[in-house]
């Protein structure tokens, strides 16, 4: 752990970057020191892009169906719990990206404002790729689905996903 | 001690000082996270399996043409300064030059033929990358992208019809894609215009760091500007996002290297030969004050103040004069007070030689 250079006390958490008398200065601050120096009128980045959207997990794998992630909530392929993830801030396997789907698809939007891939389209060596325009389709119907029972947010989700088929 | 000169120029084509926009950008780098479907991530993978994926990437690798002669470095079993010098040289992150090589990192790997590489078994089971000297986004994609496909097609990557590419941290998923562009912006820095510029940056989703890559502090003005983001936008876009971002900061720089060459003509000058002059004579170099002074070189050649300097040797002074290359010219460990004096008996020779040549 890296300590703060202001007051050496707490866990460094932020790396803030400065001009000062023509020279870009390094400082790793905590945070009570960051906000004393008052970090918005400089250049900032989170220690750990993560930091904080990981505590905000708790709640949202509350609603994860039991059978899928085994009787402790671990992923059957791998043994990660979401509490693993929550505290390495990395994923266990392939696997667990199916199985903890809602609680990453809430984090990678707010780490990527996006939660669908737009890019290089893959399939493993052997594996018939999805068709997209099928996939495309069952979104679409879902998405109908999502206005006629008024859950926008369901919706506002499917339609961003569509995007990416566009 | 590894021979790195068997790799195609020690794997420093990147420094050459060659490609566009060479006196301001150093080096542009891609890199494409990719993880076998069939195997366990990084933090939970178990030594044999880490030897599994070792085995199974390199017998693939072996069949591509981007890698089939491919040297290969096994990081685990190379002594810590060997892990640090090919760190120094940009080739393997800082994790896997870690000195206390952690047991978690056993079976990790480099793969390297000319600008190309894979690291094996760090963070994520394949960390795809590419070099090139100067500021050239697409055709250091096109290079990584070919061995992408190549390896793509003889292991079976981790996708998700949804998330893409699937990563350890999900800072790196969908695309795996991430760009950086080593710039160095000394005027910007003079000028004090840097926060601004890198406060903008943020704004529209790029990120800095420094010569080092992550974690790494800003030392000399050299900036690693790159993508925040992977997910939602295509290869493609996220290329073009940087490259015309990074264009708008190259203009930025010789901008305020007109204002500084127009309204403290003097100053600059005085501040580009005065660092020429500590360099060229001094007896002692701690690393910070090197990179300073080189910077203030760099933007006195960039600007013709001072003749006859090439790129090439600057950028290969900002290597060999870390410590593992010290370390490794002297033949090997090197107690840290003894690296100053070295460090700047070895810049003296540099520029002495080269002032000769280049009369
Ligand atoms: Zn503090
Ligand atoms: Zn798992």
């Amino acid at each position: 752990m890296e300590l703060c250079s202001q007051c050496g006390e707490r866990e460094a958490v932020i790396r803030l970057t400065q001009v000062v008398d023509d020279k870009v200065t390094n400082l790793h601050l905590c945070e009570r020191c960051a906000a004393e120096k008052g970090v918005e009128t400089g250049i900032t980045f989170g220690a750990s892009p993560l930091g904080g959207f990981l505590a905000a997990m708790g709640k949202e794998s509350e609603g994860l169906p039991q059978s899928v992630v085994g009787d402790l909530g671990a992923c059957l392929t791998c043994g990660a719990t979401l509490q693993d993830f929550r505290e390495t801030g990395r994923v266990g396997c392939a696997e667990c990206y199916a199985i903890f789907r809602d609680p990453l698809r809430t984090l990678l939007r707010r780490l990527h404002g996006s939660t669908h891939h737009t890019g290089k389209r893959y399939s493993a060596p052997g594996v018939s790729p999805v068709a997209p325009s099928q996939e495309a389709a069952d979104l679409r119907s879902a998405l109908g689905r999502a206005v006629q029972a008024e859950n926008f947010e369901l919706a506002a989700e499917l339609r961003d996903r569509l995007k990416g088929h566009e | 001690m590894i021979d790195l000169s068997l790799l195609a120029d020690g794997g420093m084509a990147w420094l050459d000082g060659s490609g566009p926009e060479s006196h301001l950008v150093l080096s542009t780098r891609v890199r494409l996270a990719r993880n076998l479907a069939s195997h366990r991530f990084g933090t939970r993978t178990t030594e044999e399996e880490r030897e599994a994926i070792l085995a199974e990437v390199a017998a693939a690798a072996h069949s591509t043409g981007s890698l089939a002669r491919a040297m290969e470095f096994r990081l685990d079993r190379l002594d810590p300064l060997d892990r640090m010098l090919l760190h120094e040289r940009h080739l393997v992150s800082k994790e896997l030059a870690s000195p206390d090589a952690p047991r978690v990192r056993s079976a990790a790997a480099l793969l390297v033929q000319d600008r190309t590489g894979a690291m094996v078994n760090e963070e994520d089971h394949l960390r795809l990358q590419g070099l090139h000297s100067g500021f050239d986004l697409k055709a250091v994609y096109q290079n990584v992208s070919r061995l992408d496909t190549e390896l793509g097609q003889r292991l079976a990557f981790a996708f998700h019809p949804e998330f893409g590419y699937l990563t350890s941290c999900p800072t790196n998923v969908g695309t795996g894609l991430r760009a950086s562009v080593l710039i160095h912006l000394p005027g910007l820095v003079l000028t004090k215009e840097i926060n601004k510029v890198l406060h903008g940056l943020a704004q529209v989703g790029l990120t800095f760091r420094g010569l080092y890559g992550e974690g790494s502090e800003v030392v000399g003005n050299f900036f690693q500007l790159s993508n925040q983001t992977t997910l939602g936008q295509s290869e493609d876009d996220l290329l073009d996002h940087l490259g015309k971002m990074v264009e708008r900061v190259i203009a930025h720089e010789e901008q305020a290297r007109q204002v500084l060459r127009r309204e403290a003509p003097g100053i600059l000058e005085d501040k580009v030969w005065r660092a020429y002059g500590l360099l060229r004579y001094a007896r002692s170099l701690s690393f910070e004050e090197t990179m300073n002074l080189l910077s203030g070189v760099r933007l006195g050649a960039g600007l013709g103040l001072i003749p006859n300097l090439g790129f090439y040797t600057l950028n290969k002074l900002l290597v060999y004069t870390q410590p593992a290359h010290l370390a490794s010219a002297a033949g090997g460990e090197v107690p840290e007070s003894e690296l100053p004096t070295r460090r700047a008996r070895y810049v003296r020779q540099v520029l002495e030689s080269e002032a000769e040549r280049r009369g």
